[in-house]
């Protein structure tokens, strides 16, 4: 059991916390034909494209609705009327996902209201969905933002279907915003190995896998379609991973009776076991030999990986269910937590296997290490590279962002064969650092050379 | 809400080419340019105020607004620093729902003074936002009263994201510059061939090269502003004899300024290229001769001029054969097209279209003048569409951009070289142009593109 303690500066030190519109627009980008439109300054804008660009290594197609000093006093809405026509004349997108933000949050602007207005003046607009979502950067962070644009794409366009449309083969997955592209992928092929159907929302693996289309699309290069989007009502059942997805399963149970299971994570060979027995409950199969296969490998790396965990030191630091899957693992190996940072408050949090769990930044990351003596290996994201340069501390890339490391976007995190591999990859930079005892750890100068050795190839 | 005098004033500057050359009524208009909603790119003002000041290493450049505005862009820009690493944290008072409520005056206080006790800065700087703004936090009264009570500099930069764009937010961190912090320290080493280089950000570290360019001439660099800058170089850059301002567009009233208020004369210009480098150093020169600095100073910079340029072109030549006939498209706003465009033509490149969406009236009658007065090379902006259809029907055989372009182009299966602020290599000076034609012939010359454009072997026809 952990204690949940808020890091009660004033200041905010090496920001940990990403914001909540950048969460919604990530999960646009798992719609087809899309085109995200955050209601702001074009700096909320030109921040968030930034850091996805460097991210996916994607172009990325992000609006503003370029809230000027005049608007942000008068309102918004007619230049949520004008972005709304130029890009339906620009690029001609099936979804636009209208997210606000704090500016206009703050101001009480009524988006959804004024949207309505601008959809019945404007016929134009009839042949694309806008969906408002309601994210602004006060509150909550990244999985925030994804799970409420997920939510409200439900709310939008999910359907329940009649009896004849059911389809017993058919199963919904709602990926939290830590599954990357390679994640979904997995979790498609081992659906379909028990001979079901996923429907995937959002799908980042149709748009920002890294492809190379034939032609110049100005909008998402694919993921969930509109109509897809729409038969979520004729699953048997829906899958949700992480607990900021539970609230985008329970509205689409409500919308249209598909009941849900939600996975803490699917991480880890236990909870890789749950998805088996769910998915072969679901089809009536027995788990498929290759699947067994695939869960003695895993068997065989826990065997082989255990001596490089036991006893070492780990600070993992990002969103909750980030923190979670990973501190879980790393608990499952023998590893000891002895930083754990969330960018924010969540329950579930409680329960992880350490003595307390920070709700800060970067610097109290660094703190805690210090506070504990050293850490053998840091996992987050990019943005921790300077503490663990100050800290000399191997530094294990993952989350988001990550855009000093290639193939982030094909990592495979779930299942027998994501949770073997990632023990190889976590068990090759603890071999490189053996450790020494954790003594002192202000050793500011090695760490170039500690950053290049800890890169998995796959980082 | 803001000084709208203020802004209006830096609209109206006198001091810019393009508002030189503009009719009275024109003038007065301003020069505020209307974003259009749902076709917009590039930064806000916060944004460029940022990027002016960020680069001044040993101080907290603390952000005043909810996380968006330093949670989704801290440490990404490749700046450089020769010493302190104060200036790549990234500090917010991170407002939330109640911080909002209640006002964020007292928080702004109080993270002030963490910052202080714990990092010890000569200043901090104070970065408005919109949400802040909006519900009318005082950050200039926060300020003065955090400066007085806990004797450290703290400075207001009021740039709220909505005031309008980067450029705006690049001049409003030259505001903050002169009311608060240029001439406030009194140096007790101020030399004649002192000189300040204003709008250099020091990107990928490349001012060791000018700064080595400049030391060998027996010229100091007080501070450029702000590349690589310490907060008291740039308290005492009232002191330098001359002003260089190598991005005109961003810090041109804080040149005039300086001039009026202690008589430091200006002049725009470029250390990219080899014939603009050379022409800045003249520049430089003359005007410290004029200032009192000794006349042999010339002397020496011609000598050193006829030197590295003899030596870049003689290790420029190898690439002349491998690049010669190869069409660029330059497209950037950051690195001046005009200076470039010269350097490649050297090459015997051809440069088939070059943006000036941010350059001056002046600086576009100089990149016209040397794509030969051919209009059509001059672009404003392209669409996407139209530079993929670019690349996909080879009308360019490489394209030098910013990050955000780059997929474009590599989608496309077209080499792609970064010239913005993300990239790695030095481009400035004469070593500098070497360094890019290198780059230039690595990315065209890689094996790649060969393997990555054949078709699939199911695709080729029988």
């Amino acid at each position: 059991m952990a204690l949940i303690v808020s890091h009660g500066h004033s200041v905010t030190s090496n920001p940990l916390k990403l914001s909540a519109p950048l969460g919604a627009s990530m999960a646009f980008m798992g719609m087809d034909g899309t085109m995200p439109l955050l209601h702001g300054s074009q700096g909320c804008t030109a921040f968030a494209l930034v850091m996805l660009v460097r991210h996916f290594r994607e172009a990325i197609p992000l609006q503003t609705t370029a809230m000027n000093e005049v608007s942000t006093i008068l309102g918004g809405m007619d230049q949520v009327e004008a972005a709304l026509l130029n890009i339906a004349k620009r690029t001609k997108p099936k979804i636009i996902g209208l997210i606000s933000t704090a500016l206009t949050e703050t101001r009480g602007e009524d988006m959804k209201g004024d949207l309505k207005l601008i959809l019945a003046r404007n016929p134009e607009l009839a042949d694309i969905k806008v969906i408002p979502v309601s994210a602004p950067d006060f509150t909550g962070s990244l999985e925030t933002g994804w799970g409420k644009a997920v939510t409200a794409i439900i709310n939008a366009l999910a359907e329940p279907a009649s009896a004849k449309a059911q389809d017993c083969n058919r199963v919904n997955i709602l990926p939290g915003v830590h599954q990357s592209p390679g994640d979904i992928e997995h979790l498609v092929e081992l659906v379909e190995e028990f001979g079901l159907k996923a429907n995937v929302l959002p799908d980042l693996s149709g748009s920002v896998d890294g492809h190379v289309p034939d032609h110049f699309i100005p909008t998402t290069l694919g993921g969930t379609t509109v109509e897809n989007a729409r038969n979520l009502g004729r699953a048997k059942l829906t899958i949700a991973i992480g607990e900021h997805m539970r609230i985008s399963a329970e509205t689409l149970q409500k919308k249209t009776g598909v009941p849900y299971v939600l996975f803490d994570r699917l991480t880890g060979l236990e909870a890789s076991d749950r998805l088996m027995v769910c998915l072969s409950t679901a089809a009536g199969k027995p788990v498929p030999a290759k699947i067994r296969r695939a869960r003695s490998q895993l068997i065989d790396a826990m065997l082989d990986g255990h001596f490089y965990f036991g006893g070492r030191k780990f600070a993992i630091a990002g969103e909750p269910d980030f923190l979670w899957n990973w501190a879980k693992l790393i608990a499952d190996m023998g590893g000891e937590l002895a930083a754990a940072v969330s960018a924010v408050h969540a329950p579930h949090l409680t329960r992880l296997p350490c003595q307390q769990v920070i709700i800060g930044d970067f610097q109290d990351m660094e703190d805690q290490i210090l506070e504990a003596g050293g850490a053998d290996l840091v996992i987050s994201n990019t943005n921790a590279r300077l503490s663990c340069q100050s800290l000399g501390v191997p530094h294990f890339r993952a989350g988001f962002p990550v855009y000093d490391r290639l193939g982030g976007a094909h990592r495979v995190h779930v299942g027998y064969r994501g949770t073997r591999d990632l023990i190889f990859q976590l068990a090759n930079v603890l071999i490189e650092h053996p450790g020494h005892g954790h003594g002192p750890v202000h050793q500011p100068h090695q760490t170039t050379e500690h950053d290049h050795v800890a890169a998995p190839a796959l980082g | 809400m803001l000084n709208r005098k203020k802004i209006q004033d830096l609209m109206t500057e006198p001091g810019c080419a393009t508002n030189q050359a503009k009719s009275e009524k024109e003038r007065k208009k301003g020069c505020a340019k209307q974003l259009v909603p749902g076709a917009a790119a590039g930064g806000c003002a916060f944004d460029g105020a940022k990027i002016a000041l960020q680069p001044i290493t040993d101080v907290v450049h603390l952000v005043h607004g909810p996380i968006a505005c330093e949670g989704n862009s801290w440490d990404t820009r490749n700046v450089g620093s020769t010493g302190p690493e104060l200036y790549r944290r990234g500090f917010t008072t991170d407002m939330t729902n109640l911080d909002i409520v209640s006002g964020g005056e007292k928080k702004l206080y109080k993270a002030i003074r963490q910052a202080i006790s714990k990092h010890n800065p000569p200043a901090v700087f104070v970065y408005q936002t919109c949400v802040t703004a909006l519900i009318g936090d005082d950050i200039v009264a926060v300020c003065r009263a955090a400066s007085e009570r806990l004797g450290v500099p703290v400075i207001p930069v009021e740039a709220p994201g909505f005031v309008g764009s980067k450029n705006l937010g690049n001049r409003l961190a030259g505001e903050a510059l002169i009311d608060y912090v240029i001439g406030t320290r009194e140096p007790d080493d101020a030399g004649p061939c002192d000189i300040n280089i204003l709008g250099e950000y020091n990107v990928a570290g490349e001012m060791d090269i000018v700064r080595a360019l400049l030391e060998r001439l027996g010229i100091r660099l007080r501070t450029a502003i702000t590349g690589d800058a310490r907060y008291n170089d740039v308290a005492a850059a009232h002191t330098a004899r001359a002003n260089m301002v190598v991005c005109s567009q961003a810090l041109v009233t804080l040149a005039r300024k300086m001039k009026e208020r202690w008589g430091i004369p200006y002049f725009e210009g470029s250390f990219y290229g080899i014939s603009d480098t050379s022409e800045a150093l003249r520049a430089i020169a003359s005007m410290l001769i004029e200032r009192g600095a000794e006349p042999a100073l010339m002397d020496r910079t011609e000598a050193l001029i006829t030197q590295e340029e003899a030596r870049t072109w003689t290790r420029m030549e190898p690439y002349r054969a491998r690049l010669a006939g190869k069409r660029v498209l330059l497209y950037t706003g950051g690195v001046k097209s005009w200076s470039v465009i010269h350097a490649l033509q050297e090459m015997g490149m051809e440069v088939v279209g070059s943006s000036v969406r941010k350059s001056t009236e002046a600086d576009k009658a100089k990149a016209l003048e040397r794509l030969g007065g051919d209009e059509d090379k001059l672009v404003d902006a392209i669409t996407p569409k139209d530079m993929y259809a670019m690349f996909k029907e080879g009308r360019a055989d490489i394209m030098l951009s910013g990050g955000r372009s780059q997929f474009v182009a590599l989608k496309a299966k077209t080499p792609w070289l970064d010239i913005n602020q993300e990239r790695h290599h030095q481009y400035a000076g004469y070593d500098g142009m070497v360094t890019l034609v290198q780059q230039m012939d690595l990315a065209l010359s890689n094996p790649i593109w060969e393997q990555v454009r054949r078709p699939a072997p199911w695709e080729v026809e029988e």
